[in-house]
């Protein structure tokens, strides 16, 4: 087990580092740089600001600054907000991502297996269709879509939610909504499927067999079966709510990462979109190394030995 | 001897889009205690249907008891609400599957899935189960159980699984155990063993066995009493005795001559030609009538009376028939 973490921990550094290194060269092929704007600047006050924040140097020196500042973790100032660095950014708007995103996922996971769970109870009868027909509205529609039809239902011509921002819990009704509903359906259907399987096995049999009441029989030997296929999506659907959040904050008006993530990129704010980028990755990365273990957990037939790759 | 279990008059469909399959047409049955009794038959005659509507495990819908009852120790099983078969389940009758491969569940522990029955049905502590769950493991011969209680089924052969299982079927000291083909997974060794197992408990247990089968080499091992199920029916009952060395019916015959001997050195086996009759709309008359070398016109027609041979011993077959002796040699 500690060799196996050992493994996936270097796994996991080469996979962000790799990604680092590419955003790195595409955003340097991108034309125009942080400080080539539409209003002329002095030529010594324009080569004193690209001397200051190293873009003078040939790239790959500036590859090797940039590869010092992911190791300390230090990612200088913002560029275009010369009073932020992006570290006090990230440290801003990481709280209310995070609290956005396991919002999502908990209300994604929770409801969508028990809407799976019933679905397959009741195989074939109302409460199913009902269910099925959610799941597939809720994948078909696009969060963006289903944010504004959200706003304009319940916020504007109702009133019940407030339309935009981030302070009380009532505003963060909607945006959790809008972004848990695909990943939900999707988890749903999983479980449907896998859960209508695993209902015909042999061992399900042998225990109502024993004379376990349906309840047991369903929550102890059904269900931790049925939920690995969708333990094996989540990594998968953590990474699809975690470009969601982009949009949705967006949309929204939430202060979150991604706010400052989409501006960067457009203002050419080098060190902001590297600092989001290594900080997203790195994340990513993590979650599906804890979905890995997980799954592990689950299912005692998966050993965590460092053989079979990683 | 005291009568355990009296089956009478049982019908058992499975409506399909296709229509209703009536897999299981008019089984009378009686089982006394300490008694193995054998259901034989081929695939698809209706013994695990039969075996499973004692426990009303049919899966339903699609599966329905239309008529008859199943009398366990005074109740009809038949007619009782689910929260009171839940009682008699894994207490008074307890059931084992085909294949041990996948009668475990993988993701719990033989220890976890052994007490949970006595948990369920017993109001005993988590020590007090976890060492009867020990020392029903020694009882059917898995070594250092302390330790393989730990484990999962995935750690264990699968002769070793079918222990665990029943083990598992005998942990409530039921009074009844059926067993669905509880050897046909195995291979031959594995088979002999498990078998003198079965032997074994009923000798120190003295539990009633309802064992079903294909296999007529098992049945000659361990069957007191033999019942020949064809297409959803029995059509023949006896002692072994009588069911190997006098079969009266054609198919019981049949099977018998499908079955390699020892002693008769050289002789080509008899397959029985033909299929069963389909059970979306079953013949007549006598569902054996299309594959029976000795069938007569009233076969066809009207399903044979029972004859009763011995006090143990009884066939469904015209040619047993006392009006049936004027025009045909007896077999």
């Amino acid at each position: 087990m500690a060799r196996y973490i050992m493994k996936r921990f270097v796994l996991m550094v080469v996979t962000v580092l790799i990604i680092a290194t590419l955003t790195f060269f595409l955003m340097n092929l991108l034309p125009g740089s942080p400080l080539n704007e539409e209003r002329t600047t002095n030529e010594s006050v324009q080569q004193n600001l690209e001397a200051h924040f190293n873009l003078d140097e040939p790239l790959i020196v500036q590859y090797g600054l940039y590869l010092k500042s992911i190791a300390t973790f230090d990612f200088g100032p913002s560029i275009k907000q010369p009073t932020e660095t992006v570290n006090s950014l990230l440290g801003r708007g990481f709280p209310i991502s995070a609290e956005l995103g396991i919002w999502t996922i908990l209300v994604a996971i929770v409801s969508g297996i028990a809407l799976g769970v019933f679905a397959a109870l009741k195989h074939n009868g109302v409460i199913d269709y009902i269910a099925m027909t959610i799941a597939v509205l809720g994948i078909s529609i696009p969060n963006f879509v289903l944010a504004t039809m959200l706003i304009q239902e319940l916020a504007v011509n109702r009133g019940i939610f407030p339309a935009a921002t981030w302070s009380s819990p009532a505003h963060m009704v909607l945006p959790i909504l809008a972004l848990a509903t695909g990943p939900m359906a999707i988890i749903a259907r999983l479980t449907r499927s896998s859960m209508l399987e695993t209902l015909t096995q042999d061992y399900i049999k042998t225990a109502r067999a024993k004379g376990l009441s349906p309840v047991k029989v369903v929550v102890k030997h059904a269900l931790k079966n049925a939920l690995m296929p969708v333990v094996t999506i989540l990594g998968t659907l953590m990474a699809g709510i975690l470009t969601g959040t982009f949009v949705i904050e967006k949309i929204f008006a939430i202060p979150g990462m991604g706010k400052y993530f989409v501006q960067s990129i457009n203002q050419r704010d080098y060190p902001v979109i590297m600092g989001t980028t290594v900080f997203y990755s790195a994340f990513l990365v993590f979650m599906l190394f804890l979905v890995d273990i997980a799954y592990g957990l689950l299912d005692p037939r998966i050993k965590l030995h460092d053989e079979g790759g990683g | 001897m005291e009568k355990i279990l009296d089956i009478n008059d049982l019908h058992v469909s499975f409506v399909t889009y296709g229509g209703e399959v009536q897999a299981v047409r008019g089984v009378d049955l009686e089982l006394y205690k300490g008694e193995t009794l054998a259901i034989v038959g081929e695939s698809g005659c209706g013994k695990s249907v039969t075996a499973n509507s004692i426990m009303r495990l049919i899966p339903s819908p699609p599966g329905k008891i239309k008529k008859g009852s199943i009398h366990f120790k005074g109740n009809d099983m038949t007619k009782l609400s689910n929260k009171q078969v839940r009682k008699i389940r894994g207490v008074d009758i307890s059931m084992i599957f085909q294949d041990p491969m996948t009668a475990l569940n993988p993701t719990l522990t033989i220890g976890n899935q052994l007490t949970e029955g006595l948990k369920q049905h017993r109001n005993i502590s988590s020590t007090q189960a976890n060492k009867q769950a020990v020392d029903m493991l020694k009882l059917v011969g898995i070594p250092n159980p302390e330790e393989r209680m730990k484990q999962y089924p995935h750690q264990f052969s699968g002769g070793m699984r079918q222990r665990i299982v029943i083990a598992m079927a005998l942990i409530c000291e039921p009074e009844l155990l059926i067993a669905d083909e509880p050897t046909t997974a195995l291979d031959v060794t594995i088979q002999a063993q498990i078998l003198q197992l079965f032997q074994k408990i009923q000798r120190e247990t003295g539990v009633s066995i309802i064992l079903i089968t294909h296999d007529l080499g098992v049945v000659a091992k361990i069957a007191d009493r033999i019942a020949v199920m064809y297409a959803g029916k029995v059509i023949e009952t006896g002692t072994r005795q009588e069911i190997f060395y006098r079969p009266n019916h054609p198919y019981t015959q049949g099977l018998l001559n499908s079955v390699p001997r020892l002693d008769q050195k050289g002789e080509k086996l008899i397959p029985i030609a033909g299929t069963p009759p389909d059970l979306f709309s079953p013949p007549e008359g006598c569902p054996f009538t299309a594959r029976c070398p000795k069938a007569m016109e009233v076969c066809s027609r009207v399903y044979p009376f029972q004859t009763e041979l011995s006090g143990t011993h009884a066939v469904d077959c015209w040619l047993q028939d006392e009006r049936a002796k004027k025009y045909t040699a007896s077999p």
